[in-house]
């Protein structure tokens, strides 16, 4: 197996264009090499991307935030701006694995991963987030929502990263929140999670929403109607019960060994009231 | 001579036992330089991994290993062909079918070949060249269904005389136990409740995978270093199965990561030993998580109907259980043990349980922490409780008023002595937990369980060094602190300070038989044979002091670490210290120890209560341990950090066992949970602080009183955690784990 440590991202698109076997590429290794450990990955070639300066920055970019691809979750909560503005990105991410995996593990990664349970997917589509996609054709700016195409698939073509993902500016009494949930309280996978990100008018009429849910389809849904039982409300008990609905219905999961049909679109409703009513608290709405 | 050679219990004040010494083996553990299992090396040593059957159940019509062996780097391959069948001794040669499959793989995992090569990547690499012609057959996994007529079948001819005619083959002994009439009992009760509950099989849990090496010359002599509860079975059941002499295999015991009766058999040993003896080279073999899951012995899953009939007072009339394990695919589930204990805490005049040993195609259950009687207890005391709350009585007054005491007959046969059932359960109604306020969507539950305890094999040594300093060897690897608990009996005995004392685990080469550390038998067994060890030791130094003294050997007694003269008419000598007397022993008649060994029989058998308060979220099924008390009678603690240790450790292994874990098969017969991501052991964050009461009833059997206290506690846990969500949810769960998707199905269910 090659293992490659460019320092530029040129270097790194170049290898990866031009390498012909299995290349994988190493952000926090979270995923990658716990597959290879239990057999189910062999990569011909490793790009590890932690040597290359700028992906392991956090940069203020249009009013909002430029993360480099190899930030850690870790780093992500101590950043205080970042917190300031996107807490239910920052809490979706540190959400990943352990202690020890959050110094490792990267807001990129897990989209690239393209697992459905991701736990900062669902928190970047809310949050109207992009990926920089950059490859041998140049650059793009791409929804992070249409990079997973199903799970372990992405849109990314043949010598494509990530360098960064970009969150939008967020404006007054705007906020954002998620909540996963899990059969334990940490160490595990979402059965279900609901992201939401809203802003409130000066009297506390949600002016604009975007809900997104993990892990009850094949890739993390962006759900409008869900918004929109959100939007011209007070974000009151009946707006969020038509949220919890558009949720319940948006829903179209399986059953396996982590939970039922049932119990997946019961829940969906369940998490995304309780992360409206946290986000319109953070956002400053009354209780 | 004075000495008190009783091993009954005698009433003494203790100075060490009871005190909380810093462990010995502390240090190497938290600074990472303990040696487990995988930490051994040799050298020229190979690295082996396992081919195993991806189907839950296939003929083996051939195997070809050609293109493995032909791989540069490969060093041997071994299949079944390679190891003699056993045809007189059936429990052996399942264990050796277990290890490497015959003509069948019987479960999704089953090893059947093995490669043994000079790097992991080339073993890795031979293993996907070894071509298996499987014939798939259909498979069965739950136990009702193994049972059914027209399951399929895993073997012909294997029920014993117990079972009737007619029964599934799958169907392979059946136990009774109990005395009076059920059904007249039943016709004095107010109200007569029969439920059926199931519980899934789950793992032991232990953080350290199977791991061993393997070094076997051309002389026949073998070594192995490997994690295991008893070096000594390892080697007898080896020897077996490679057709060897005990006396040419050595077994040394690594430090254990964990076992809870997980490691009480053998799984890659033997085919360690076989990749040795055809290489001619050391062996080393290292399992992954998911062959931990897949491959190693859970415990058995259940189906239970109970019938129990109570009066409104509270009285149990009669109590009946029929219990069904499926203990995978080999005889052995432990029904027995339940059938046995599952109304052992109560004084019933009329009781019977009936238990069926059926198999299926899952790994061959191990003995997991008290086999077989939480599941018992789990069906039990959820029926006790549903009969108590339903004429509105106080569970913990019922127990009580039923409770096994001293002279009850119990339900499996022996009557008690000296018992510590009550003392539990009044701790329990006496204790400020059971008086705390609860809130909404809280409950509160109580159970109670049972544990037989063992003796078995025993062997020690004490030996005196010259500098006064004292080893002693046993013959049992340390899982629960055996040996902080021997120094201090040993210390204890002798009258001298822990600090002199250093126990060891000895290798099979050097100590008779032992017994596995199992049926929390080694505080009681091994620490008889310490205690005693040092009584024959104090012996021989009143001897060696009579001798310098000129006095006869029975006017010199042993007091607070030294030999004294007996009385007045001893004369008048000035004691001699342990250590005075060791300065002296080469002139004296050489080095002193002592030994003894013993097979004992007094181990007290020990009891529990539980209580657990939780919160069900109503709206997505989650329970939370909001708070959790172990009431348990341990005899006397030696070191009761251990002790409240092991309480601690078998309530969380119960309530992973009642919330969240489980084995789940597809419908293709395949483990899809074979990972620490989704076989939920709990977590720190999921739990409280478990708080614990040790209670002292002295074990008459016991020189100190010693109960084993390492298994009782996760007998009641699955119970009193069922008890206490039913009443948070208002809903009775009937099967675990009480996952969240079951819990909420029930809430939306009432």
């Amino acid at each position: 197996m090659q293992y490659l440590a460019p320092t530029t991202v040129e270097e790194a698109v170049s290898a990866l264009a031009a390498h012909s076997g299995d290349c994988r590429l190493l952000a926090g290794g979270t995923d990658l090499l716990v597959r290879m450990r239990s057999d189910m990955a062999d990569p011909d070639a490793v790009i590890d991307l932690k040597r290359i300066d700028a992906l392991r920055q956090i940069n203020p970019e249009d009013g909002g935030w430029r993360v480099g691809a190899a930030v850690s979750g870790a780093e992500m909560g101590e950043h205080e701006g970042l917190v300031a503005d996107w807490p239910g990105v920052v809490e979706a991410t540190n959400l990943i694995g352990s202690t020890q995996v959050q110094g490792r593990c990267t807001m990129a990664g897990n989209l690239c991963n393209a697992s459905p349970a991701a736990d900062s997917v669902p928190a970047m589509v809310a949050a109207g987030a992009v990926a920089r996609v950059v490859g041998p054709d140049g650059t793009r700016v791409v929804p992070v929502e249409e990079i997973p195409t199903g799970p372990g698939t992405t849109s990314l073509a043949k010598g494509e990263l990530i360098d960064a993902i970009i969150l939008p500016e967020r404006g007054a009494r705007s906020s954002d929140a998620y909540l996963r949930f899990i059969p334990r309280t940490e160490m595990d996978i979402a059965v279900v999670g609901c992201a939401v990100s809203l802003t409130l008018d000066e009297d506390g009429t949600c002016t604009a929403a975007r809900v997104s849910l993990g892990a009850v389809a094949p890739t993390v849904l962006l759900v409008p109607e869900a918004a929109d039982a959100l939007i011209g409300t007070k974000v009151d008990d009946t707006a969020l019960d038509a949220l919890a609905a558009a949720c319940s219905a948006a829903a179209k999961p399986i059953d396996d060994k982590r939970g039922t049909v049932d119990f997946r679109v019961h829940v969906a409703g369940v998490l995304a009231k309780r992360a409206a009513k946290i986000a319109k608290k953070r956002a400053g709405g009354a209780a | 001579m004075a000495l008190d050679d009783k091993q009954q219990y005698q009433t003494r004040q203790f100075k060490v036992v009871g005190t909380r010494v810093k462990r010995p083996d502390g240090v190497d553990k938290v600074t990472g330089k303990a040696r487990f299992g995988a930490d051994m090396s040799a050298p020229g040593m190979l690295i082996a991994h396992v081919l195993r059957s991806p189907h839950a159940h296939a003929r083996i019509k051939s195997i070809d290993t050609s293109a493995a062996e032909a791989l540069p780097g490969v060093h041997g391959v071994v299949t079944r062909a390679d190891f003699s069948e056993i045809t007189d001794d059936d429990f052996t040669a399942d264990i050796l079918d277990n290890c490497m499959a015959g003509d069948k793989a019987l479960y999704d995992g089953h090893a059947v070949a093995a490669v043994a090569a000079n790097s992991v990547a080339v073993a890795k690499r031979a293993l996907k060249l070894i071509k298996v012609d499987y014939e798939v057959l259909p498979h069965v996994t739950d136990v009702d269904a193994a049972m059914e007529d027209g399951a399929p079948v895993l073997h012909d001819g294997r029920a014993n005389e117990t079972v009737p005619e007619g029964m599934s083959p799958n169907v392979l002994a059946r136990y009774e136990f109990g005395h009076g009439d059920i059904e007249a009992g039943l016709a004095k009760a107010d109200r007569v409740i029969e439920r059926t509950y199931k519980t899934e099989a789950t793992h032991q849990g232990y953080i350290e995978p199977h791991a061993c090496l393997a070094s076997m010359g051309p002389d026949g002599q073998a070594d192995l270093w490997c994690c295991t509860q008893g070096h000594y079975m390892v080697r007898n059941t080896c020897a077996a199965i490679m057709g060897m002499e005990q006396g040419q295999l050595r077994v040394t015991a690594s430090e254990i990561g964990g076992g809870f009766g997980g490691k009480t058999t053998v799984f890659l040993e033997p085919v360690a030993l076989a990749l040795s003896r055809k290489t001619s080279r050391p062996v080393k073999m290292v399992m992954s998580r998911s062959e931990v899951l897949r491959a190693t012995g859970p415990t058995a899953s259940s189906s239970i109907d109970v019938r129990i009939g109570m009066t409104k007072d509270g009285q149990i009339t009669a109590a009946f259980a029929e219990l069904r394990y499926q203990g995978g695919a080999y005889p052995g589930s432990p029904v027995e043990f339940g059938s046995m204990s599952a109304f052992a805490p109560y004084d019933l005049e009329n009781v019977k349980t009936v238990g069926w040993d059926v198999v299926t195609n899952r790994p061959k259950q191990a003995a997991y922490r008290a086999p077989g009687a939480p599941m018992a207890a789990y069906a039990v005391e959820s029926a006790i409780d549903e009969l108590a709350k339903g004429f509105g009585l106080d569970p913990l007054a019922v127990r009580l008023k039923n409770a096994a005491r001293e002279g009850t007959k119990a339900s499996y046969g022996p009557t008690f002595p000296a018992i510590g059932l009550e003392a539990t359960l009044r701790a329990a109604k006496d204790h400020p937990h059971w008086a705390a306020p609860l809130g909404e969507n809280q409950g509160r539950g109580v159970a109670c369980g049972f544990w037989f305890n063992f003796g078995g094999d025993t062997c020690v040594t004490l030996n005196i060094t010259p500098d006064g300093t004292v080893t002693v060897s046993e013959g049992n690897p340390d899982i629960g602190g055996s040996r902080a608990s021997m120094s201090m009996m040993a210390a204890e005995e002798l009258g001298i300070p822990y600090e002199q004392v250093r126990t060891i685990v000895a290798d099979t080469g050097s100590l008779g038989q032992n017994e596995v550390t199992d049926g929390s038998r080694v505080t009681f067994a091994v620490g008889l044979a310490t205690i005693e060890s040092a009584r024959a030791a104090k012996r021989e130094m009143c001897k060696r002091a009579a001798m310098v003294w000129g006095i006869e050997e029975d006017a010199v007694k042993w007091e607070d670490g030294a030999a004294h003269p007996a009385g007045e008419n001893a004369g008048k000598h000035p004691p001699m210290t342990l250590k005075e007397i060791a300065a002296v022993a080469s002139n004296t008649g050489g080095p002193i120890a002592g030994h003894h060994e013993a097979n004992p029989e007094g181990a007290g058998v020990s009891f529990a209560t539980h209580m657990v308060d939780t919160e069900v979220d109503p709206e997505t099924g989650a329970v939370k341990i909001l708070r959790y008390t172990v009431f348990q009678d341990a005899g006397k603690a030696v070191h009761p950090d251990y002790v409240e240790g092991q309480f601690q450790g078998g309530a969380v292994q119960g309530i992973g066992w009642a919330l969240n874990e489980e084995y789940i098969y597809g419908d293709d017969g395949i483990l899809q949970n074979a990972g620490f991501l989704d076989y939920r052991i709990p977590v720190a964050s999921d739990l409280p602080m478990i708080d614990t009461v040790i209670l002292e009833i002295p074990n008459p059997g016991h020189p100190y009183g010693v109960r084993g206290v390492g298994e009782t506690s996760i007998v009641p846990p699955l119970a009193a955690v069922a008890n206490s969500v039913s009443e948070a949810a208002g809903v009775r769960l009937t099967q675990l784990p009480m996952s969240p998707p079951k819990v909420l199905s029930a809430l939306h269910s009432k």
